[in-house]
């Protein structure tokens, strides 16, 4: 951790006035844009054709340019809105400057792409474009934080050798002459040099924009907050988780593809923005000082969810979302804090899926009993908890790698057992790739989950109760989570995973923690899994690989945990949350829905490697005044004879 | 030998291989009831691998490690339940817990609270963990880092670090401690300053076996003091029984030119000079 020197100077040199009031006039633009036509056709999805009724992506808009406005009034000192930016940085205004020009540039890209040219924008759409680009350009003018040194360069000089090589490799691959079709494998490099070189030339661009923008960070301490009374702060809580449903709503209910991607490049520099200005770092004191009602908030905004849609379409969206979050909580216990790899945690849902499901009353389940809901998910929940045990036993004495390998064995072996337990490759219990259909729906105390039903004049279907029920679940694992993380067990756990040797030194015996943190996330993902066999009617060997495009898969589950923030609470249940929607939404990307997700992931952690909510721990590592780097030795890498 | 009453910890014969290394050969060792014994010897003498011989880390090949006249077994959770504690030579802190969390981690052997009541979270939970608290919250005082209580450990400075390590292992509510070169690093200050800790936490009632290399921080200290040269035990005694051995000068500061000024004294320990004029030259 060097120390750099910081500055404070705009990027573009202009009179700070000036650079304001173009700031505002872009932002004022770009929101006004929403109100006018952008396209003449109603081919672009979500018919942006009227003047006076904004859709779709004109409310991104219009949200991009108010709140950019607000950041701008509130760091420019204006009465009233000074409250938004209690950092007083102007760097929140250029991120939020930044997430207009990306809305308003991809809405106009995305309109010339899809119908052929900038001919069809209509002038509401030139504003657009002119309005993103002028916030951009003023918020560039404004006095921003910036380091005084030249960040290092990160790509070699030689790499970009793959500049021209890409276009002979790429054409020599594809023009051998002759009928015959060329090796797959040779096409296949090419497209291999063609995405490297890619990488090589973004990476050069990301570079040569960071010396020339060199923002850095400024340490400000927060403006005084202002004494309001309790119900205030209570009020703006709920408020906060109001707003966030909404914007969650937002995102699950978009239509169509374009929609979603923008909303992620209007989300992404927003929260960046809300970030720089101090406005979440205020919230977060809020709801630390009232953790009770944030969790009531945060319960009733996720319960209420159900009551916002007028169709079961996307409330079975947001069912799988919690039953994946669910399960990425349970692996956080034992991924995050005990610090054991495991990559085939998504067998020990598909345990308690098979369980519930042999114990469903299902007429083809060879178990021909039918157990009330409860006993079903014990059943679950016990069942796996014992193949966790029985796993982890001989297992858990393994370190590090050894252990990711087991677990990944394990995790094709529970599949590939399902499959053969058929009755002709063993004896007949699973039904193999058929799995087990018809798992009937849920009752509990004679009401059925099945069924709709009508509440305060709310219709809500099959998957609203279901997804209700879910809910209860990920409550009582977030309870579970919340209570056993900051307890005895919690902190023996983090210690395995800082150092274990040292922890066993301690008095800490490693392997019956691990056991029992492996034993624990186990019986968790098989609570999720009784619930999921009913959800999905239908349960096969094929919904439990390690990876695969869709989750929950135990690739992706790993992804939401690493993704969201090692460790907490909220940050798998976010990872969960992206990591559905994105491979969901982009599906209109066909055969480049992958690559786009794994760029879209590479992304996501080069930009914040600790995860998008890191832990209390990793945030005093970040807020804490650096202390000179002591040499502390190599704790994490040495072995028992270092000790 | 000055043992006042019986002995915390006896160490018979404890022989550790390495294949065809014999790191430690044939140590013996006793720590009396309050008692601070001192450790030391050239590098690579086989220090360490004693600690870890007593400490359950390592498995002697040969010998007996016993506390309070119960024999040790072999896993270092359970020495530490039975009452010995440990610093590490190259700082262990849990470096991204805070520093009460490190303290805490120490209570682990001390508490029984397990997972249900740490779900359940009924009244015996909030007595024992804020009992764990308080006692964490006494110790960083006593080590005077009770300020710093909310940092993490990966950020202490050096000393405070080493400091660190001392609590933790304090937590667990030790009769004997052993600390691994606590003053490796440190200036002349912090030095005298851990002496101060040292003599606090004998006057605790808890005995303590220390590596150190500060020969001043080791007279200074230690009721008695073991010489370790190249895995065997060459003297112990008291402090001019060490500083007039020939064999120690022998071993830190090489052999005279004339190789006969180098004589064997005890008959236990004849291949020591050997050796050590071999490796001089």
């Amino acid at each position: 951790m060097t120390t750099t020197t910081t500055e404070t100077t705009p990027v573009i040199p202009l009179p700070a006035r000036a650079a304001a009031a173009l700031t505002g006039l872009g932002a004022l633009a770009t929101a006004a844009s929403a109100a006018m036509a952008w396209t003449w056709t109603s081919d672009f999805p979500g018919d942006l054709t009227y003047y006076g009724s904004p859709a779709g992506l004109q409310w991104l808009a219009l949200a991009a340019g108010l709140l950019t406005l607000a950041v701008l009034l509130g760091s420019q000192g204006v009465p009233g809105l000074r409250w938004v930016t209690p950092a007083g940085s102007n760097n929140a205004v250029l991120y939020a400057a930044t997430g207009t020009l990306a809305v308003s540039a991809y809405s106009v890209a995305s309109i010339a792409v899809e119908l052929d040219g900038l001919v069809n924008l209509e002038p509401g759409g030139w504003v657009l474009a002119a309005g993103g680009l002028l916030t951009v350009l003023g918020a560039l003018g404004l006095p921003l934080d910036r380091r005084t040194a030249v960040p290092l360069r990160i790509v070699d000089k030689r790499l970009f050798l793959l500049v021209p090589a890409a276009p002979l490799v790429w054409f020599g691959a594809h023009a051998v002459p002759g009928d015959k079709p060329v090796a797959p494998v040779l096409t296949a490099l090419a497209g291999g040099v063609v995405i490297a070189t890619g990488a090589v030339l973004l990476l050069q661009l990301g570079h040569l924009a960071n010396t020339w923008l060199r923002l850095g960070k400024v340490e400000r301490p927060l403006a005084a907050p202002r004494a309001l009374p309790s119900w205030v702060e209570v009020l703006i809580i709920i408020v906060a988780f109001g707003l966030g449903l909404f914007a969650i709503t937002f995102g699950i209910d978009t239509e169509y593809g374009e929609l979603f991607i923008g909303c992620l490049l209007f989300a992404g520099p927003t929260l960046a923005a809300l970030t720089k200005s101090g406005l979440i770092a205020r919230l977060r004191a809020l709801t630390v000082k009232h953790r009770p009602v944030t969790t009531g908030a945060a319960f009733a905004a996720a319960a209420s969810f159900p009551f916002t849609q007028s169709s079961d379409q996307y409330t079975s969206v947001a069912t799988n979302i919690l039953i994946f979050a669910t399960v990425a909580l349970g692996l956080n216990i034992v991924v995050g804090l005990a610090g054991l790899l495991d990559l085939g945690y998504v067998a020990f849902l598909g345990v308690g899926a098979y369980a519930a499901a042999l114990v469903s009353g299902s007429p083809a389940s060879p178990i021909h009993v039918q157990f009330p809901f409860w006993a079903a998910m014990l059943t679950g929940a016990a069942v796996s908890m014992v193949f966790g045990v029985l796993i982890g036993a001989p297992t858990l004495r393994l370190r590090g790698d050894y252990l990711a390998i087991v677990t990944l064995g394990f995790g094709e072996i529970f599949r590939i057992t399902m499959l053969n337990l058929n009755g002709t490759t063993g004896p007949k219990i699973t039904n193999g790739s058929n799995g087990i259909p018809r798992i009937p729906d849920l009752e509990i105390l004679g009401f059925d989950l099945g069924k709709p039903h009508t509440v305060a004049g709310i219709e809500l279907g099959r998957f609203s109760n279901y997804y209700l029920l879910m809910l209860l679940v990920t409550a009582l694992v977030v309870l579970v989570f919340a209570r056993v993380g900051n307890s005895r067990i919690g902190r023996a756990w983090v210690a395995i995973r800082e150092d274990e040797t040292a922890a066993e030194a301690m008095g800490i015996n490693g392997f019956r923690l691990k056991l029992l943190a492996f034993a624990l996330g186990a019986c968790l993902a098989g609570l999720a899994g009784t619930v999921q066999a009913h959800v999905s009617y239908t349960v096969t060997p094929d919904q439990y690989t390690f990876a695969e495009a869709l989750p929950p898969n135990s690739a992706f589950l790993l992804a939401a945990v690493i993704l969201g923030g090692m460790g907490t609470i909220s940050g798998p249940l976010a990872g969960a949350t992206l990591l559905f929607l994105i491979p969901k939404k982009l599906e209109f990307l066909a055969d480049y829905q992958l690559l786009a997700f794994g760029a879209a992931l590479i992304i996501l952690m080069r930009v914040r490697p600790e995860g998008l909510i890191p832990n209390r721990r990793q945030q005093l590592e970040y807020h804490e005044a650096a202390i000179p780097a002591q040499p502390t030795g190599e704790p994490t890498a040495l072995t028992k004879a270092g000790a | 030998m000055t043992t006042t009453a019986a002995p915390l910890l006896e160490v018979t014969g404890v022989t550790m291989r390495f294949g065809g290394l014999t790191a430690v050969n044939d140590v013996s060792l006793t720590v009396g009831e309050g008692e601070i014994i001192g450790l030391i010897g050239p590098n690579g003498a086989g220090k360490t691998t004693f600690f870890n011989c007593l400490t359950g880390l390592y498995v002697p090949t040969e010998g007996t490690v016993r506390y309070r006249d119960v024999q040790l077994p072999p896993k270092p959770h359970l020495v530490t339940q039975a009452g010995i504690a440990r610093t590490f030579q190259n700082i262990r802190l849990f470096a991204n817990m805070t520093v009460l969390e490190n303290v805490l981690v120490g209570r682990h052997t001390r508490t029984k609270e397990g997972i249900f009541s740490a779900i359940l979270r009924g009244p015996g939970y909030h007595r024992a963990e804020a009992e764990s608290r308080a006692k964490a919250m006494e110790l960083l005082e006593f080590t005077g880092l009770a300020a710093k209580a909310d940092h993490l450990a990966r950020n202490l400075p050096y000393g405070e670090q080493r400091k660190l390590e001392i609590a933790r292992a304090l937590a667990s509510d030790p009769g004997l401690l052993l600390l691994d070169e606590p003053t490796a690093g440190m200036n002349p200050q912090e030095t005298r300053a851990a002496e101060e800790l040292v003599f606090a936490i004998r006057d605790k009632g808890i005995s303590i076996l220390v590596i150190e290399h500060d020969m001043r921080f080791i007279f200074n200290l230690c009721d008695r003091t073991a010489v370790l040269v190249q895995g065997q035990k060459i003297v112990e005694g008291d402090r001019e029984t060490v500083q007039n051995d020939e064999r120690v000068i022998t071993a830190y500061l090489g052999a005279p030119l004339d190789d006969t000024a180098v004589t064997p004294r005890e008959d236990s320990t004849p291949a020591v000079p050997e050796t050590v004029t071999e490796t001089d030259q």
